[in-house]
């Protein structure tokens, strides 16, 4: 006991290595759940461009009248953008923290973790410079020659038409499968929800999970290369 | 059976280690690995050479103080601790690598000894009961039900012996700092101090300059004594809450 005053809350759970991890559970949940919805919008292009476009457009009056014109968007993207900065920063320092933990290496190598274990921090810095591209590309159009604002329709098949867009697209969003199947599963752990009898419960899900994401996801420039969608 | 052994030796703290390749010879399969050990030593001191040196106390496997990382593999390819491991489980002819744990916060003094008094202040910050409890009590005084009498013997199985630090990727203390932290939380006598004990020992932990959890699971996997992986989700659940709480 060192008694007297404790800090309390947030700066306990900042200042510790425990409380990071509760950090990157809590903001890896937010951004997986709005995944999960961005997934679902994505799979309107096999309804044609009517209802694809229709749907980009309803993203920026949802709420309306209550909301002003894309204050619902705007709110989202402020969401996402705290829970980005808040893993990265957590992810960054605690890696700090463990590289520095196991400065000498064993002289004599087991193959330990899964694959998906052991690619969290490269699948991370992967999908950190995927969503760059991806911003630049589909949001704002500044490396997409031709990108026309409005018609995201035109503009998806335009950048799955492309060899470049294809591979950029389907390897990060592989690398998104491998992330949220150990990285859904560990925020269970970090939020101490996790125990023998949940176990199986939990794995199936953060199995499903990413299966789900990553085969929605891959599945519009699938679409795309194989002229189901044009 | 015949062995070939590369053991890390480091004069001390201060120099560089390397791995010194030796023959054993004449070993029996019944023999503890610590035993075989033994007889390397009385051939080096035979030969004027400088002896091996490594932790070991009772070699009964309660104590906590033998290590050794074989083959990559904490305590080896059992799960026990080194002293209780058998000669049996390597095959005659082997090349045994020998090197002592590996993390920042256990710094090697010679041979395969590291310090591992880090441990020391984590239990130090709270791994235990501020009242004076006196003599052993009537077992009856203070009723603690059944499965909590269980989950808190699971934890108290713990040795300290290290293992989980030397498995751990990230060189982390989380399993044994988690087995103290619910070992005692689920007790009466360590439920007042519950929230305390968790923020001091956790930050003790960070301070040592252990690292976090990436939930590999490699902790339990070489711990001899069977600390769950879940033990580290409880004590997470225990931190949130007290960090909450503010005390």
């Amino acid at each position: 006991m060192r008694g007297g005053g404790r800090a309390t809350g947030g700066r306990t759970l900042w200042d510790s290595s425990v409380g990071k991890k509760t950090v990157m559970a809590v903001s890896g949940l937010v951004m997986l759940l709005y995944l999960v919805v961005h997934m679902i919008g994505n799979l309107k292009i096999f309804f044609g461009p009517g209802e694809f476009d229709h749907y980009a457009h309803w993203l920026r009056v949802v709420g309306e009248p209550f909301m002003h014109y894309e204050w619902t968007l705007w709110l989202v993207r402020v969401v996402l953008l705290v829970a980005v900065v808040a893993h990265a920063t957590s992810a960054y320092q605690l890696s700090r923290r463990d590289i520095k933990a196991r400065p000498t290496k064993y002289v004599h190598k087991k193959r330990r973790a899964s694959y998906a274990t052991r690619t969290m921090r490269w699948g991370g810095i992967i999908l950190g410079l995927f969503l760059v591209w991806h911003l630049l590309d589909l949001t704002t159009g500044t490396v997409h020659p031709g990108f026309r604002p409005g018609h995201p329709y035109r503009n998806v098949v335009d950048t799955f038409s492309t060899w470049y867009g294809n591979v950029l697209y389907i390897v990060a969003m592989l690398a998104l499968g491998l992330h949220v199947r150990h990285g859904f599963w560990s925020a269970a752990q970090s939020l101490g929800v996790g125990s023998r009898t949940r176990d199986r419960f939990l794995k199936t899900t953060a199995n499903v999970l990413a299966l789900v994401l990553t085969v929605g996801f891959v599945s519009v420039p699938v679409a795309v290369m194989t002229q189901v969608v044009s | 059976m015949r062995l070939t052994l590369r053991v890390w030796r480091q004069k001390n703290a201060g120099t560089e280690g390397a791995m010194s390749p030796y023959e054993v010879d004449g070993i029996s399969p019944d023999m503890s690995f610590l035993e075989m050990l033994d007889v390397l030593n009385e051939q080096l001191i035979l030969s004027g050479e400088e002896p091996v040196a490594f932790d070991h106390d009772c070699r009964e496997g309660i104590c906590g103080a033998c290590s050794l990382v074989i083959n990559g593999e904490a305590h080896g390819p059992e799960r026990t601790t080194t002293c209780q491991l058998r000669m049996r489980s390597f095959q005659d002819g082997d090349t045994l690598d020998i090197e002592p744990w590996r993390a920042s916060a256990f710094p090697v003094i010679k041979d395969l000894v590291v310090d591992r008094s880090a441990f020391d202040r984590i239990i130090q910050a709270g791994g235990y009961i501020t009242a004076p409890t006196g003599s052993a009590p009537e077992a009856h005084a203070t009723p603690v039900p059944k499965p909590d009498a269980d989950f808190a013997f699971e934890h108290a199985e713990c040795i300290g012996c290290g293992a989980c630090v030397a498995a751990c990727p990230n060189g982390a203390a989380m399993l044994f700092t988690s087995a103290k932290v619910n070992h005692l939380g689920v007790l009466p006598q360590g439920a007042p101090e519950r929230a305390s004990r968790v923020l001091d020992m956790v930050s003790q932990m960070d301070e040592e300059g252990f690292g976090g959890c990436t939930l590999t699971g490699e902790c339990a996997t070489a711990c001899p004594k069977g600390i769950p992986l879940f033990s580290i989700t409880k004590m997470n659940r225990e931190f949130v809450q007290a960090a909450r709480k503010g005390r």
